[in-house]
């Protein structure tokens, strides 16, 4: 890969441009935290320089970065098609739940099949729930926003139904706890954790790999350049030949997978065992993700451990200054707004060449 | 059953299914109206969220509901105008703005109600219900057509009242214009920008109205899921109705009536797992969804910026 003066120029402006939607969206914020009395600098010192003041917080943060780099993946790739896909919510519980399942069940299995298996099932859980708005865009032009939000509270009742019933921890029912969740996972289906004390986990190193690996698929084989194409040119490249619905179906395949990987990993990673609130939002979170990412893999890895860093910020302002971790659902919906309204500035001959000419 | 238990029950269940309707009509009237001049906002769902919690809180530290009702207007009012900001005059794709105003609205609801309530309370006295005059007083019918609060009837009057409004006045037709032929439009000397800007506000107004509805007139609390994704329902109701006025209020009612069978079954004591009978609505709008999408009744410039200097 080869990076000439104008890419270099080009990455500068973006990068340029996405930290001044970071700050408009902060500032932004800062408007709701004086409406709710509540001095933002001491709220924001919390959010932004308390997690990387500690081992103990990069560490969380970078658990947090895994479900947001395969969720953002996955998301990219929907966006690149032109599939807004806001159902990766429900797509991560259903790679949980199926990868869980069968985590515990299949426990007489080697490390070396199981997790690969595991993983595979969580894929196809995922991808399965994103395949059906994938399709129903494709066969039915059911707008996919619609359908994925109603599959996302769908995923989530069955998520709780099985959580609280048919797979319920046997151990639960015989102390009469009831607390909604699976059994321990086989020791088999673990991924170790890196550190001895901290939760970070061998999850990280290959999120990145199929971060790596959905950039080869999407920029270095037909198959990706397709995929592309129907998002930027449908009718275009419907007249060169290609099946528009067979792509708009693979890229929500796809991208669902990807959460639901997300999903199974969080359980084998984490919690080594399926339960409530385990997708803690991941879902939009990840669109947050992508977006920052420019909606390209490669970019997304360090927006996820950006957004990492400011969901465990969020925990601790919480916990320190006792300002609601919500915030946080707010300013990933400005920054959202900044980041989408900035495109404008790049997008646009206009603005771009002005921008340019400033850092060249 | 007997004849008279089953009546009962029937009119029970219109009761039900009427009053619950009524945040399906307001925001989805209002989806309609944005999306009749080309914008799709899909943050319906988070200004609902900050229309319920203004509405709750004014009701409850002020004891006032009409204190209430006109913040969560206010409040609608101010979503959209960062919306149409965000969607018109810097063109950015609706579809992913809208998700950026569901999660500031969802977000900022949460946040002022950890703030300012904290924990579970509830209103004594929410928007009442009135039993209109003479009529009030049919069997049956009196019961399950008047004798409602006011935002019902409101709900109700403002179907015909939209429909007067696209259909048979200067400014409707500018409005479908602006929503299927901006370049025309523009060349006659309309304002594109700015019937898009009145369309997105007066939606998200109603938007913000139907949130207050669901907090003090329908719950009389606020939780952090009473929405419940009633607003993205409200745009899937659009489709339904094919962008037309009777055609939302049929969804709405059909909604609602599903709605209404579906909390029976709940309370009946038939043996059901919980969590399926609250999977029935989203799966009754995914059918419906895909049932809808004949014909071309979408207004045609849905979703595309308008801009004057585009030669294409």
């Amino acid at each position: 890969m080869k990076i000439n003066k104008a890419q270099l120029i080009q990455l500068a402006i973006s990068t340029a441009v996405l930290g001044l939607s970071l700050i408009t969206a902060l500032l932004l914020g800062s408007v709701i935290l004086i409406i709710a009395g509540v001095n933002p600098l001491i709220a924001y010192k919390a959010l932004v320089i308390d997690p990387v003041s500690s081992l103990f917080g990069i560490s969380e943060a970078v658990v947090r970065a895994v479900p947001l780099m395969l969720v953002g993946t996955g998301i990219s790739i929907a966006f690149r098609s032109q599939m807004i896909n806001i159902g990766a919510e429900g797509q991560i519980q259903l790679g949980a739940i199926a990868g869980g399942a069968a985590a515990i069940y299949f426990s007489g299995l080697p490390k070396i099949f199981l997790i690969p298996a595991v993983i595979l099932i969580g894929f196809t859980a995922g991808g399965i729930w994103g395949g059906i708005a994938g399709w129903m865009k494709a066969k039915l032009s059911v707008n996919e926003v619609l359908s994925t939000v109603m599959l996302n509270y769908i995923a989530f009742q069955l998520y709780l139904y099985l959580i609280r019933g048919p797979l319920i921890d046997p151990a639960e029912l015989a102390w009469g706890t009831g607390v909604p969740q699976t059994a321990r996972i086989a020791g088999a289906a673990e991924i170790s954790r890196i550190f001895l004390g901290y939760r970070v986990h061998y999850g990280i190193f290959f999120a990145i790999v199929m971060a790596f690996f959905i950039y080869f698929l999407l920029w270095k084989t037909t198959f990706g350049f397709r995929l592309r194409a129907v998002g930027e040119e449908k009718n275009a490249a419907a007249y060169a030949g290609v099946k528009v619905d067979k792509y708009l179906v693979m890229a929500m395949i796809l991208s669902g997978g990807l959460a639901g990987i997300a999903g199974t990993v969080e359980v084998l990673g984490v919690h080594r065992r399926v339960l409530e609130g385990l997708s803690a939002n991941y879902g939009f979170s990840g669109i947050v993700v992508a977006l920052f990412g420019r909606l390209h893999p490669i970019g997304v890895i360090p927006a996820s451990f950006l957004f990492g860093l400011l969901l465990i910020g969020a925990e601790k302002m919480q916990r320190a200054v006792d300002i609601p971790s919500a915030l946080v659902i707010s300013l990933q919906g400005l920054i959202i707004l900044s980041v989408v309204s900035s495109s404008l500035l790049l997008e646009k001959k206009k603005y771009r060449d002005k921008i340019y000419n400033i850092f060249s | 059953m007997d004849i008279i238990n089953l009546f009962e029950l029937i009119s029970r269940i219109l009761i039900i299914s009427i009053s619950v309707s009524a945040p399906y009509i307001f925001a989805g009237i209002g989806e309609m109206f944005s999306q009749k001049s080309g914008v799709l906002n899909l943050g319906v769902e988070g200004i609902m969220m900050v229309g319920a919690f203004s509405a709750f809180y004014f009701t409850w530290a002020y004891n006032n509901v009409l204190l209430g009702i006109a913040v969560s207007l206010i409040v609608g009012a101010v979503m959209g105008l960062l919306m149409g900001f965000v969607s018109i005059t810097l063109k950015a794709k609706q579809g992913i703005s809208g998700i950026g105003i569901y999660m500031l609205g969802w977000g900022t609801a949460g946040t002022l109600f950890r703030l300012f309530i904290g924990g579970v309370e509830s209103i004594d006295k929410g928007v009442e219900n009135i039993d209109l005059p003479v009529l009030g007083r049919i069997p049956y019918l009196g019961r399950i057509f008047f004798s409602h609060n006011i935002l019902v009837y409101a709900a109700f009057l403002l179907v015909p009242l939209s429909w007067y409004l696209l259909y048979k006045t200067p400014w409707g037709l500018k409005v479908r214009a602006v929503g299927s032929t901006p370049r025309a439009a523009d060349t006659m000397g309309i304002s594109v920008n700015k019937i898009r800007y009145q369309c997105v506000i007066i939606g998200s107004t109603l938007a913000g109205l139907a949130g207050a509805y669901l907090s003090i007139a329908q719950a009389n609390m606020f939780t952090s899921d009473l929405i419940a994704g009633r607003g993205f329902i409200a745009v899937a109701l659009v489709y339904f109705g094919r962008w037309k006025p009777f055609g939302v209020l049929k969804g709405a009612l059909l909604f609602s009536t599903a709605n209404a069978f579906q909390r029976w079954f709940q309370i009946s004591g038939i043996n059901f797992p919980y969590e399926v009978t609250v999977i029935l609505p989203y799966l009754l709008i995914i059918v419906v969804l895909a049932f809808s999408h004949k014909g071309f009744a979408e207004p045609t410039a849905l979703t595309v910026p308008y801009d004057r200097e585009f030669k294409g």
